[in-house]
């Protein structure tokens, strides 16, 4: 039995019930696209919220600790070595904030294959010059070009264009707080004054908006060179590096792994956000759920209107099964209804669900913490609309099988004797 | 071949629960014959069509169709025999409405896959020609006229061209012009096409202008 001639007999039926099957193409069409637009925004949401994480965290970061050293001199003492010795108020010795040895350091790293990219930081503290009044300041000097690959740097500049902080001498990316009490301009220079007492000139050439306002009060930044000569450093000191993996979730297996081999301090980014990926698989699995269980309902649409259209063509087959259609030809006959009245669905509700997702994309969503984002996040993911088509399909298949397999028994002496 | 037995029944019994409906029944029919089985209403007739095309297979005896006996083949295998060997009429046309005159009549000849569809669309058409018909070839079934229906369900039941016709009350439906008119189809189909007609009534004088008529009363053939 060909197919065409298969799909020409469903067809048939399937137009003596148009309206019927039309709404239940509908609904389908209507769940899968509620399944696309509701998974296209809970994960543009998602990535969104991760990103305010993920964006702006090094996967692992390696920096110099302050700290005391856990050998103390009485330890070594041959007579004390068996005892408990306490030792209060104890300091640190005055050691380097810098990174050792930090240019064979970034070199090794680079090479790693496990790392997509590294950005090396320092940290410092300054004054931003008021008049007579010093404000307290933090400096971060970075790799303009790394900072931007890796950490997406660009999206908080909120004025002015960061690759200037490279190409002008001297310039700074100000905090938009702290530009703000300083009636700072972009292209005006204004005084800091280092950890030294020493004041240097710096011309503003953008501002920075994390969104957090305490942070922008303080924070800004200059470049790597701009840095070092800030705290009289020569050319390759760095405070920190911070490292981006290609799998993140390798951070903490190599974070042990770099603290050992070069002896410095190592975070990973699980350490320093354990929360931030729970949130983002709870709501996940709510909006599949939520999906999943339209689709479901969809489908006993689909079952309800099969068995009414098997129950008024009864005649028609009882009259194929006399001319010689056996039960598996009915079978697949009414599947081909299901499936026709599923595919079509889908398809339209692929469609729809993309211009949902197109609608949502264009309502205002304005948030302090990111400059760049105008409109609600949607992740255009081709995954969700093969999730979508291949579940529908399946599910209207299961509807149309129990009907199909019921009409696939109806007994022709039965409905004909009947008459 | 003249003579030549086309289906052939052997001590058939069949019961409904306690009710014996058919008690040895026995008969065969060889090709190019226009039999008509009578009786009155509940004799078992309809029940003893239903055993003989195949469709019915809760029954005890043997039935023989081409020579080749139908006990325990596959619903299956059943189907495919219908399909090949035996046309149907019944009272009612059972037409799907939402095609057209010729895709009815094309209907079982998709089944068989005996032709293309281009092959198979001219055999169609040529029947509804014989049947004078071929005006309607393109109209929806649900336009036709109670008579022309009937037409158009003997050309379906002829598409395959089948060993024997099997017809349950063909003219029940139908008014005085239009029995005489299915009656003239199939007395065309039995002399000039030399086809095998095995036709259930109870209008007796329809059964009268047939070649043989076997008539049964309380599940037995009396004649």
């Amino acid at each position: 039995m060909k197919v065409k001639h298969i799909t020409e007999i469903a067809q048939a039926l399937l137009i003596s019930r148009w309206r019927q099957t039309l709404v239940a193409a509908i609904g389908v069409a209507f769940s899968i696209s509620l399944f696309i637009a509701l998974l296209g925004f809970m994960e543009g949401l998602n990535r969104l919220l991760d990103g305010l994480v993920l964006n702006r965290t090094p996967h692992i970061r390696l920096y110099n600790d302050v700290q005391i050293s856990p050998i103390q001199p009485i330890d070594m003492e041959e007579s004390y070595m068996d005892y408990h010795n306490f030792v209060s108020s104890l300091k640190p010795s005055n050691t380097r904030k810098g990174i050792l040895n930090a240019d064979q350091i970034t070199k090794n790293l680079i090479n790693d294959k496990r790392v997509l990219g590294i950005a090396p930081k320092i940290t410092t503290q300054v004054f931003y010059n008021l008049g007579s009044v010093n404000l307290n300041g933090v400096l971060s000097g970075v790799d303009v070009d790394q900072e931007a690959r890796l950490f997406h740097f660009q999206d908080y500049i909120i004025d002015g264009n960061y690759y200037d902080l490279k190409n002008t001498p001297n310039s700074i990316i100000l905090g938009k707080g702290a530009a703000d009490k300083m009636l700072a301009k972009v292209g005006d220079i204004i005084n800091i004054t280092n950890i030294g007492g020493e004041i240097f000139s710096l011309k503003v050439v953008g501002y920075f908006q994390s969104g957090i306002a305490e942070i922008d009060k303080i924070q800004s930044f200059v470049s790597l060179a701009t840095s070092r000569k800030l705290l009289n450093e020569s050319g390759s000191y760095m405070s920190d590096i911070q490292i981006k993996l290609h799998n993140l979730n390798d951070a903490p297996a190599l974070a042990k792994e770099y603290e050992e081999l070069f002896e410095l301090n190592a975070e990973d980014i699980q350490t320093a956000n354990a929360q931030f990926e729970t949130g983002s698989s709870v709501r996940s699995i709510i909006s599949y759920a939520v999906g999943i269980t339209l689709l479901i309902v969809s489908g006993f649409g689909i079952y309800n209107i099969l068995n009414m259209l098997i129950y008024e063509k009864m005649d028609t087959i009882a009259i194929l099964k006399a001319t010689g259609f056996a039960g598996i030809d009915v079978k697949k006959i009414f599947i081909s209804i299901a499936l026709t009245i599923g595919i079509s669905g889908a398809l339209a509700g692929a469609l729809f669900g993309f211009v949902f997702c197109l609608l949502i994309d264009m309502i205002p969503f304005v948030t302090a913490s990111l400059p760049t984002v105008t409109t609600y996040p949607i992740d255009y993911n081709i995954l969700y609309y093969i999730i979508a088509i291949v579940f529908a399909v399946v599910t209207t298949f299961f509807a149309g099988w129990f009907p199909a397999v019921k009409a696939s028994r109806v007994d022709p002496v039965v409905i004909i004797r009947g008459k | 071949m003249e003579g030549e037995k086309v289906l052939e029944a052997k001590s058939i019994y069949k019961s409904f629960g306690t009710v014996d409906v058919l008690k040895d029944v026995s008969f065969s029919i060889n090709k190019g014959e226009f039999v008509s089985v009578i009786g009155k209403s509940g004799c078992g007739k309809s029940t003893l069509l239903y055993i003989l095309s195949t469709m019915d297979t809760d029954y005890r005896g043997d039935l023989l169709i081409d020579n080749e006996s139908m006990n325990g083949k596959k619903e299956k295998e059943l189907a495919l025999i219908r399909n090949h060997k035996i046309g149907f009429v019944f009272q009612f046309h059972y037409l799907l409405n939402e095609l057209t005159t010729l895709k009815n009549v094309m209907i079982p000849g998709f089944k068989a896959a005996k032709f293309s569809d281009v092959e198979l669309e001219e055999n169609a058409m040529k029947l509804l020609k014989t049947l004078g018909i071929e005006k309607l070839a393109h109209r929806m079934a649900h336009q036709l006229s109670g008579g022309e229906k009937q037409r158009v369900a003997i050309a379906r039941a002829m598409i395959n061209d089948p060993l024997i016709l099997m017809c349950d009350e063909p003219t029940g439906n139908l008014d005085n012009k239009n029995t005489d008119m299915v009656f003239e189809i199939f007395n065309e189909l039995a002399t000039t096409f030399n086809k095998t007609l095995l036709v259930v009534t109870h209008d007796l004088s329809f059964a009268n202008k047939t070649k043989r008529i076997i008539e049964m009363n309380d599940g037995r053939v009396v004649k």
